[in-house]
C-alpha cells in the first residue's frame, strides 16, 4: 500500500466538508462555461466524494495504474461532478475546472477517457458507459484481477434498453466485481407530465427501479444518497457481497444543497444568473474552508 | 483458367483467430449467438475460457469489448454486418472510435450474399459508414488466404478495425506468395485496355471476369484493395496517371465504398474519369446466391460486360 491509497477509516466529517466544497466548484464552473449541467451532478457528488475519498483504491498520480479499482460514470452529462472529485483528489489542478467546456480543454462536456486523466471510460451517450463497466469487470475477471468496477448511472438513464442488456450479461457471468450505482434522484430531463405540464413525473415510481435490477438477477441494496456513514457502509455491503453484481438504488434529490435548484427539472441543465450564483455561493459557503454563512 | 475453389472468409476467420489465440493471450472472442454461422465456435471449442456469449444483445457486445480492451485485451467481436454496424454503431463510436480502443469488429455476412436471409440482414452500405468514422481501419480481404493474413496484420495493429467477412466459399485469389500489408494495394493483374480497383470477395469475380475478357482481347489491370481506409492513396494516383480513366468494382453500394474512396481521393489528387461498379442504391432480398449477383449486377458476367461496354464506349 502506498500512502496515495486509501486510509481505511475515513472522517466522516472531512468528508462532509469535501462534498460541501465539491458543491460549490460545481455551481461556479457550471456559471463560469455558461453551460453543462447541473441538477444530476449536484445529486451525485456526496457519492463521488465517498468513492474517491473513501473507497477506491487509486494513485491519483498514476493514472492508468493498471490495478486500481475502476469508476465509470455512466451518466456523464453530470461531468462536472466527476472532475470536480478528481480535481480534489489530485489527479489535476482544482484551477483546471475554470476550462470546463472550453476549447482545448480536457475536462469536455462529457467524460473523454482519451485526454482526461482519471476517466476510465468514456461515456455521455447514455447506458454506453455501463456496458464498458460490465466489459471491464469481465476483464478483470478473465485477466485475474481483482480490483472493483465502480459504474454509476441515472434513473433516467435507465430507460435504455442497453442498460438491460448489459445487466443481464453481468448476471450471467456472476460478475461480483462489479457494483452499478444508480443516481434516482426522481427526475430526468423532461420526463413524463403529472397533473400539469409542470409536474413532471419520475422516471421510475416506488419500487420500480429496486424490483427491476432484482428481477435481472442483481443484489439491490438502497441507501440514501447525502448520507454519507450510509453511503459508506452500503458501498462496503455491496463489495462484500461477491458472487454476483450489486446494483444499489441511491434515493438523492435532484439540485441538492441550493434550495431553488431541489427537486426542480428545470436545473437539469440551467445556467444560474450572477444573482443565482451569488444566492447558491450564499447558502453553500465558501469553496475552501468554512461552512456556509 | 477458373480459379481454384477455397473456403469462406467466415471459415478462415474461425480458424485463424483461434490459431493465433494460442500465442496470444489477449486474444477473446465475443459472440452474439451467431457463432455456429460466423465460425466462432471453432474458437470456443479451442479456447473456451476466451470465448465470451454476449447473447442477442450487439449494442451491450461492442461496450462490452471496449471495457476488455482497457484491460488489455485485443477483443474480436463477431456477429453479422447489419448487427455490428447498424444495430451497434452508438456503442461503435463513443466507446471503440472515439477513445481509439484497441477492438476488433468482425462484420461477417456483409455484402448481398447472407443466406436467403434478405434485405434485413444484407448489409451492403457497412464500409460506407464504417469510412467516415474517424480512427476507424476498414479492412475487406478477397479470399481465404489473404483472410489469415488480414486478421494476424489487424492484431499486430494497435486500434479500432472494422473486418468485412462474408459466408459464402470463396475460390483462391492468391498463393503463399501474397503479402498482405496494412493500407497497401496489391497488382493482381497487369493489362493495357482497362484499370479495375476492386476490394473483398469481389476482386475474385474481377479476377474472373478479365479472363473472360482476355479471350476476346480486352487486357485488364486489376488493383486489389484490401484496404479501404486507410487508402492506398500512392497506388492509386498512379495507376490513374497511367490509365486516364479507372473502374472500381465492389460487393457494396456504389455510395459511401470503395468507389466513393477513390472518387474522392483522385478528384482531390488526380482528376480522371472513375466509372463505379457495384450495387446500386438500394435494399436487397433473399434469394440463391447466383441469382442474386446475376439480378443485381456483380457476377463474373455481368461484370465482364460492364466494364467491355465502358472500354468499348471510349
Amino acid at each position: 500500500m502506498t500512502d496515495q491509497m486509501i486510509v481505511t477509516q475515513p472522517d466522516i466529517t472531512e468528508l462532509e466538508e469535501l462534498v460541501r466544497q465539491a458543491r460549490v466548484h460545481i455551481v461556479r464552473s457550471i456559471a463560469s462555461a455558461h453551460g453543462g449541467h447541473l441538477g444530476g451532478p449536484l445529486s451525485a457528488i456526496d457519492m463521488l466524494v465517498a468513492l474517491y475519498f473513501g473507497v477506491l483504491q487509486i494513485k491519483p498520480d498514476q493514472p492508468d495504474w493498471p490495478d486500481r479499482d475502476r469508476f465509470v460514470l455512466s451518466k456523464g452529462h453530470s461531468s462536472i461532478a466527476l472532475y470536480t472529485t478528481l480535481a480534489m483528489r489530485g489527479y489535476f489542478s482544482v484551477e483546471e475546472l475554470d476550462t470546463f467546456d472550453a476549447i482545448n480543454s480536457r475536462l469536455q462536456g462529457h467524460p473523454d477517457m482519451a485526454i482526461t486523466p482519471g476517466v476510465d471510460m468514456s461515456s455521455g451517450s447514455l447506458g454506453l458507459g455501463f456496458s464498458g463497466a460490465v466489459g471491464i469487470a469481465l476483464g478483470a475477471r478473465a485477466a485475474g484481477k481483482d480490483f472493483t468496477t465502480f459504474a454509476m448511472l441515472g434513473d433516467g438513464e435507465c430507460n435504455e434498453g442497453i442498460v438491460w442488456e448489459g445487466a443481464h450479461v453481468a448476471e450471467r457471468y456472476r460478475l461480483g466485481n462489479l457494483v452499478a450505482i444508480v443516481d434516482h434522484n426522481k427526475l430526468q430531463q423532461f420526463g413524463w407530465h403529472g397533473e400539469s405540464v409542470e409536474v413532471r413525473l419520475p422516471p421510475y415510481t416506488g419500487n420500480q427501479l429496486v424490483d427491476r435490477w432484482t428481477a435481472f438477477g442483481w443484489k439491490v441494496f438502497e441507501m440514501d444518497g447525502h448520507d454519507m456513514n450510509e453511503i459508506l457502509a452500503t458501498i462496503a455491503k455491496a463489495k462484500a457481497h461477491s458472487n454476483g453484481p450489486v446494483a444499489i438504488v441511491a434515493h438523492t434529490v435532484k439540485g441538492k444543497g441550493v434550495s431553488f435548484m431541489e427537486n426542480n427539472y428545470k436545473w437539469h441543465a440551467r445556467v444560474p444568473t450572477e444573482e443565482e450564483l451569488a444566492i447558491a455561493e450564499r447558502e453553500l459557503g465558501e469553496p475552501t474552508g468554512g461552512g456556509a454563512s | 483458367m477458373t480459379l481454384a475453389p477455397g473456403k469462406a472468409l467466415r471459415v478462415a476467420f474461425g480458424e485463424t483467430v483461434t490459431e493465433l489465440a494460442n500465442d496470444d493471450p489477449r486474444i477473446v472472442v465475443l459472440d452474439g449467438d451467431l457463432g455456429s454461422s460466423t465460425r466462432v465456435d471453432i474458437f470456443e471449442a479451442a479456447h473456451p475460457e476466451r470465448f465470451f456469449q454476449m447473447g442477442i444483445a450487439e449494442q451491450n457486445m461492442l461496450g462490452v469489448a471496449a471495457g476488455m480492451a482497457t484491460v488489455g485485451f485485443v477483443p474480436f467481436v463477431s456477429t453479422f454486418a447489419c448487427f455490428a454496424v447498424a444495430r451497434a454503431l452508438d456503442s461503435i463510436r463513443v466507446l471503440i472510435a472515439q477513445p481509439r480502443l484497441n477492438v476488433k469488429i468482425t462484420g461477417g455476412y456483409a455484402g448481398l450474399l447472407a443466406g436467403m436471409t434478405g434485405k434485413t440482414h444484407l448489409m451492403f452500405d457497412d464500409v460506407a459508414v464504417m469510412r467516415a468514422m474517424a480512427n476507424m481501419v476498414v479492412v475487406s480481404p478477397a479470399d481465404e488466404v489473404e483472410t489469415r493474413q488480414a486478421i494476424k496484420a489487424i492484431t499486430d495493429y494497435e486500434g479500432p478495425v472494422y473486418l468485412r467477412l462474408t459466408r459464402p466459399e470463396t475460390p483462391i485469389l492468391f498463393d503463399d506468395a501474397h503479402r498482405f500489408e496494412l493500407g497497401k494495394a496489391t497488382l493482381v493483374r497487369d493489362g493495357d485496355d482497362v484499370t479495375v480497383f476492386s476490394t473483398g470477395v469481389q476482386t475474385t469475380r474481377v479476377f474472373e471476369a478479365a479472363q473472360l475478357l482476355a479471350a476476346k482481347g480486352i487486357e485488364t489491370k486489376l488493383v486489389h484493395v484490401p484496404t479501404i481506409k486507410p487508402l492506398d492513396e500512392e497506388a492509386i494516383v498512379d495507376a490513374a496517371r497511367e490509365a486516364g480513366f479507372v473502374v472500381t468494382a465492389e460487393e457494396h453500394t456504389i455510395i459511401g465504398g470503395l468507389g466513393s474512396a477513390v472518387a474522392e481521393t483522385l478528384s482531390d489528387r488526380y482528376p480522371v474519369p472513375v466509372k463505379r461498379l457495384g450495387l446500386a442504391d438500394t435494399f436487397g432480398e433473399s434469394g440463391p446466391n447466383h441469382e442474386l449477383l446475376e439480378k443485381y449486377g456483380i457476377s463474373i458476367e455481368k461484370t465482364a460486360a460492364s466494364i467491355e461496354t465502358l472500354v468499348r464506349a471510349r
